[in-house]
């Protein structure tokens, strides 16, 4: 039975704030970040925006892709490290607003920028197990980064949602395989009540994130027995967009396996919505037969990789709902520092 | 507005669902328990397509509290397509660009919370249509 | 049904009354109202008030203000319609007279607004729209109107220009009313530059936060003759409701509930809207008064704001309206504002007021209204 993707969508908030100009504010080189970050821009969301309102838009694009009756579906997961509420799930809002309650399981996830996979990885293991007709997995995320702090330039908003389902007549990708590394990596963390992230610098490069992609794209392609080549698509996480360029390249992924899904250079890093969001941009253009490879990366650390293959049906639905390019590129706004701040929550207001 | 009140109305909020009275056909936002036109007493709830456009607008600038960070924002009275209006915040728009008849569409966003403590309230905003 | 005319009325200077609790507000007003009409008691009361719980956080009004007037044990009523609590209040007391329930019977209004915060005082005005489909989503009263607004000037090319003129003449009005709040006049420049309040209004189209009261006494016709000013006669009263959201009206250019309760006087009255000779109406806000001029037909829709720029509202016009100064000069403490346009009148008639005379003032309209429009009063009242 084969199991896969029957639905998938992204949604990202319009408004861009500039590499340039956070570097203004803290007075630092603008050029020099966006040479070694591969980075001109990144997504903010608005004060109305936040992780569960850009999962249920996300969720409905998928819905209008798969064409199903929300609900059938059994299990609906976000993953995220910014969800709203420290304890009531992102999952609950979501499911009541698309129509999923009250047969369904729910559960958030959170593994810093791997959780949406992992939302992934559950439900398409509860379909293929046969607990349930379709699963609704997210990656999504409003993350924050420390005033000045490198981070800052990249820690962007979004969200990707996929439905898995076991339909043969509504499958758009099948999952051919999947395989999860992981160890206790402690490269980047957030204590409880604090509320920028903590990160070990260069430790976060070489012995976490490179690493454990490698080990997991190594261990995935040894478990289906494949190469590089056989696929036409790749993506991995992009903190920025450098790290998949290299990761890539130290795998054997070409330039133009990876340049599709690379989509932090306009957008930022969306956290646990980054590889999906690569995920949802390949999907919008990927022709029956392609053969996608994605890897995530939780800085902790961990990373789930998926081997997909594209099926007839996605060329009859991508025009269903919104492609994420052009949400990229179309109708955004560009910010001062002052009404970014002012969003992301960072001046301190009246009784704080 | 206290827990209850808000989960009362999350079909409303979070799915846009109304009723068509099954006596004259009236769309209602939220449902009712009685049809004015008619007087009927029954009614089937149905969602509302998101697409409308706007009846009418303004820009708020001086808000109630609990919207203060908001101002300025765009407020509207949207026709939606299902033949019922409601009053909608508009985001994402340009003051500038909403004229009366504008094309919107209903995004999922979050209304206000109750402080940084007490619950979040989700509803939907009205969006401009762009091609 | 016995017919029923106003004997006396009473109101002090209105503005922000720091000195005066809620209480002493409403006795001041309605003491002078006594006085005025030369009564030694009062058979039963009706005050209007929006919410003196939430700008004072104290219910049970009808009976402390009984108490407090010195009328113990009297049938005392709160009467409650947003800012038509007032007229609401006028009308119980009219139809208590003219069913022969009670023979002297005051009709008061009053609010106290200002010991609670701006932005308290703006979440209790609120509860006048409606909460949950317009309030939750950051709908103010001056943001409801200013929607009204850009609809009437989208189908009739209403100007900005004319929105203002209306604060300017009451404005005009007011400065000869040693009772209103605001007494200097302005101009049209000065209200579109005034602070912005929700595009198009600005602050000076809006009424202001007020502290105070009014109040009138009202008896059997037949007995007017037997006090000191004789007496004004009711001849019409009207009162209508409609939707309390704004979206759920068919026209967003008109309001509806005016238009029922002002054909219900009229009939009543027997009169047509071109037989008034003045009007009280009910400005919150410079797009209202236009709106209203049109729905209880005063104006053909669409012409209310040229019929301001031309003057035919002014006091020397072909319907004088607001001589008082409005809401927008003379204040508007929200429960008290119905019962002082009949103050208003009452004194017009009796040919009482002044620079803001108007000539031959002898029939009086006073539209008073809720919300957005939804409930409205009118009276109809004409010299004996």
């Amino acid at each position: 039975m084969a199991v896969g993707i029957i639905g998938y969508g992204a949604h990202l908030p319009r408004r861009r704030i500039k590499v340039e100009e956070i570097a203004r504010v803290w007075g630092a080189d603008a050029p020099s970040y966006k040479k070694g970050l591969e980075l001109i821009q990144k997504s903010v969301p608005a004060a109305d925006e936040d992780t569960i309102t850009l999962s249920v838009e996300a969720a409905r694009n998928a819905l209008n892709r798969a064409e199903i009756d929300p609900a059938e579906i059994g299990a609906v997961y976000v993953g995220s490290e910014s969800h709203p509420y420290a304890v009531k799930p992102t999952g609950v809002t979501v499911a009541e607003a698309i129509g999923a309650t009250p047969d369904c399981h729910c559960a958030d996830f959170e593994f810093a920028c791997k959780a949406g996979s992992e939302g992934m990885f559950v439900a398409y293991g509860l379909v293929k197990a046969g607990l349930i007709k379709y699963g609704l997995g997210i990656g999504a995320d409003t993350s924050q980064g420390a005033p000045g702090d490198a981070l800052e330039y990249s820690a962007a908003a979004g969200a990707a949602a996929f439905i898995m389902g076991a339909d043969d007549d509504k499958m758009l990708a099948t999952v051919d395989e999947t395989y999860s590394f992981m160890t206790d990596t402690p490269d980047f963390w957030r204590r409880e009540h604090k509320f920028y992230p903590e990160h070990g610098g260069r430790f976060t490069g070489e012995p976490a994130y490179f690493r454990t992609t490698v080990g997991a794209v190594k261990g995935i392609l040894e478990k289906a027995g494949m190469k590089p080549e056989d696929f036409k698509f790749a993506v991995f996480h992009q903190p920025n967009g450098k790290f998949p360029k290299r990761v890539g390249k130290k795998l054997g992924f070409s330039f133009e396996q990876i340049d599709v899904g690379r989509v932090v250079p306009k957008l930022g890093n969306t956290y646990s919505g980054a590889s999906p969001i690569g995920l949802t941009a390949i999907l919008d253009v990927a022709e029956p037969g392609d053969r996608i490879m994605m890897c995530s990366y939780g800085s902790g650390a961990g990373s789930d990789a998926f081997i997909f293959t594209v099926r007839e049906r996605i060329r009859e639905v991508r025009d269903l709902a919104p492609k994420t390019y052009p949400q990229i590129d179309e109708n955004v706004v560009q910010l001062g520092y002052g009404e970014y701040a002012k969003f992301r929550h960072k001046i301190k207001m009246r009784g704080e | 507005m206290p827990p209850s009140s808000a989960w009362r109305h999350y079909p409303q909020r979070y799915r846009l669902e109304a009723a068509r009275c099954t006596g004259c056909g009236k769309v209602f936002f939220p449902p009712r328990l009685v049809c004015d036109k008619c007087g009927s007493r029954k009614s089937e709830v149905f969602r509302l397509k998101p697409f409308g456009t706007l009846a009418t607008y303004t820009v708020i600038r001086t808000p109630s509290e609990r919207f203060s960070l908001e101002a300025p924002f765009a407020l509207g009275i949207v026709n939606m397509e299902d033949g019922v209006r409601l009053t909608a915040q508009i985001a994402d728009a340009s003051f500038d660009e909403l004229e009366v008849g504008m094309p919107v569409k209903l995004e999922f966003r979050r209304l206000y919370s109750e402080g940084d403590a007490g619950t979040i309230h989700y509803g939907h905003k009205a969006v401009p249509v762009r091609d | 049904m016995r017919d029923v005319a106003v004997i006396g009325v009473g109101m002090q200077k209105w503005g922000e009354l720091w000195e005066k609790s809620l209480r002493d507000i409403y006795v001041e007003a309605a003491l002078l109202a006594i006085d005025d009409a030369g009564v030694d008691h009062i058979d039963s009361m009706y005050v209007g008030c929006m919410s003196s719980g939430l700008f004072t956080y104290q219910e049970h009004i009808g009976s402390v203000l009984a108490d407090y007037l010195g009328q113990r044990f009297i049938p005392s009523t709160r009467v409650e319609s947003a800012c038509a609590a007032g007229g609401l209040a006028f009308r119980l007391a009219y139809i208590e007279v003219a069913s022969g329930v009670s023979d002297i019977v005051m009709a008061g209004g009053v609010e106290k607004m200002t010991d609670v915060s701006g932005s308290e005082a703006t979440n209790a005005l609120a509860t006048a729209a409606d909460v949950d489909w317009e309030g939750v989503h950051g709908a103010t009263f001056p943001g409801l109107y200013a929607m009204m607004a850009v609809a009437h000037m989208h189908r009739y090319k209403t100007t900005r220009e004319q929105l203002a003129m209306v604060a300017v003449k009451n404005h005009r009005n007011g400065a000869k009313n040693p009772r209103a709040q605001f007494r200097m006049e302005i101009d049209v420049e000065a209200v579109i530059n005034s602070v912005k309040v929700a595009d198009p209004l600005n602050i000076l189209d809006c009424s202001p936060i007020t502290d105070g009261a009014a109040a009138a006494v009202l008896v059997p016709a037949e007995m007017a003759g037997k006090f000191n000013k004789g007496g004004v006669k009711v001849i019409g009263s009207g009162h209508a409701t409609d939707t309390i959201a704004l979206h759920a009206r068919e026209d967003l250019t008109t309001i509806r509930a005016a238009t029922e309760a002002a054909k219900r006087a009229y009939e009543m009255a027997g009169l047509k809207p071109e037989q008034i000779d003045l009007a009280e109406v009910h400005d919150c806000f410079t797009i209202a008064e236009i709106v209203v001029n049109e729905s209880i037909g005063f104006f053909e829709p669409g012409q209310g704001g040229p019929a301001v720029e031309a003057g035919a509202t002014d006091i020397g016009g072909s319907i004088p309206v607001n001589c008082s100064g409005g809401l927008k000069s003379k204040g508007h403490p929200v429960g008290a504002t119905g019962v002082a346009q009949i103050v208003e009148l009452v004194e017009q008639i009796r040919g009482e007021s002044g620079p803001r005379q108007v000539e031959n003032a002898r029939v009086g309209l006073a539209q008073n209204m809720g919300g957005s429009g939804g409930s409205s009063v009118v009276h109809i009242l004409e010299g004996m």
